[in-house]
């Protein structure tokens, strides 16, 4: 019943259109960015290789997503290491010892 | 030289053509000489709630491979005299008609018109590039829903890379009373986030289902409240200033109080 007076006098907080939104402002910021799940997988295969060349990663608890803080994205990536190659080869394909 | 206007909205269901057809109605009501293009091929549906699907010969698609001449296609309305209607193929798909050829039939169309209004159909796909690519300008649709602006904030970003006039936002099937309870997002709302001008508000009226039903445009009946909307929204594409109706007839204690025991 209380419920129900706050809502008729407008003071409910929780009202279904501030979820509405929010939620809405965060998608954009996702669909605007570009940026498709399918897009972020191919982002971490290449991330994994990439960093594969000088560390050995847990490729199965790597993750890539956007994190959203007001109204800007990051990239955040959480890259377990399990090893750190002992060599590792340069763009130009030398050998190098570490 | 008329103006080519399209109807469009990313999210299927939101009122394109119903806005396409009263909108029509509306400016032929003010005495301009207007045509509506469906190009929802496949799908059509613009005849039907103009009350026109019993009088079609030609198409679309006759007229863009030369079937007929364009003149034998464009459906004359039952009730104004200055409005057309040329409606789309149901044969066939959407990759039957190309860019090009939208392009020039719209161009066609502007020579005689002075409002061409395309009812665009749903999605981003072929349809909707075909639809807008004769256009110079462009409506968007939503309805208040999360779904559907997040659909329009895309199709704006498309019209916006398609180098287009800077689009205008119609608000349909808007319900002030679920506004006041703060259970729809408000106008307020949608233009924030969308950062897009706004050409009219549309309310929920079931009297849209019933002038569906009947073939007859909401727009014609005074009583309505959305042919009312659409009436007013008319008046702005013809370059006039129209205020913006009032759907918040007061938020104070009284007004709510006022509703509550049903004098409001
Ligand atoms: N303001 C309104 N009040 C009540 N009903 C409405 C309103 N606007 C549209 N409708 C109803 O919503 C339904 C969908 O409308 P409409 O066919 O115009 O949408 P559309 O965007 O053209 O759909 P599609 O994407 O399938 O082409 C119809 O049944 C119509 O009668
Ligand atoms: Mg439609």
């Amino acid at each position: 019943m209380l419920e129900f007076l706050l809502r008729i006098f407008g003071r409910d907080t929780t009202a279904s259109k501030k979820v509405a939104k929010e939620r809405l402002r965060l998608v954009l910021v996702h669909d605007r960015a570009g940026v498709s799940p399918h897009l972020l997988e191919a982002l971490k295969n290449d991330l994994i290789s990439v960093i594969s060349e000088y560390l050995d990663i847990d490729t199965q608890g790597l993750e890539v997503t956007l994190s959203h803080e007001n109204d800007s994205v990051a990239l955040v990536a959480n890259i377990p290491i399990l090893r750190v190659k002992r060599t590792f080869k340069t763009g130009a394909e030398t050998s190098v010892k570490a | 030289m008329g103006e080519v206007i399209v109807i469009t909205s990313g999210k299927g269901g939101v009122g394109k053509t119903t806005t396409t057809a009263n909108l029509g109605t509306g400016l032929a009501s003010l005495g301009k000489k207007v045509v509506l293009v469906d190009t929802d091929i496949g799908l059509r549906n613009l005849d039907v709630v103009m009350g026109l699907e019993n009088r079609i010969v030609y198409d679309l698609l006759d007229v863009v491979e030369g079937r007929c001449r364009l003149k034998q296609a464009l459906i004359k309305d039952k009730r104004l005299e200055n409005l057309y209607l040329l409606p789309a193929n149901q044969t066939r798909d959407k990759t039957a008609v190309s860019r090009q050829q939208m392009v020039d039939l719209m161009a066609q169309l502007r020579e005689e018109y002075e409002f061409v209004l395309i009812d665009c159909p749903a999605g981003i796909e072929m349809g909707f590039k075909n639809a807008i690519a004769g256009a110079e300008k462009a409506l968007v649709v939503t309805t208040p829903e999360v779904a559907a602006v997040r659909d329009a904030d895309r199709i704006i970003g498309l019209l916006e890379a398609a180098e287009m006039e800077a689009p205008r936002l119609i608000i349909n099937r808007l319900r002030p009373d679920m506004v006041r309870k703060g259970d729809m997002m408000d106008i307020e709302d949608m233009l924030e986030i969308l950062a897009i001008d706004l050409i009219g508000v549309v309310p929920e009226d079931e009297y849209i289902v019933i002038s569906t039903n009947r073939g007859e445009p909401a727009v014609l009946d005074k009583h309505s409240r959305a042919g009312q909307a659409y009436r007013n929204i008319a008046r702005r594409l013809t370059g006039e200033e129209v205020p913006f109706l009032n759907w918040d007839a007061g938020n104070g204690i009284m007004a709510r109080l006022r509703r509550l025991i049903g004098l409001g």
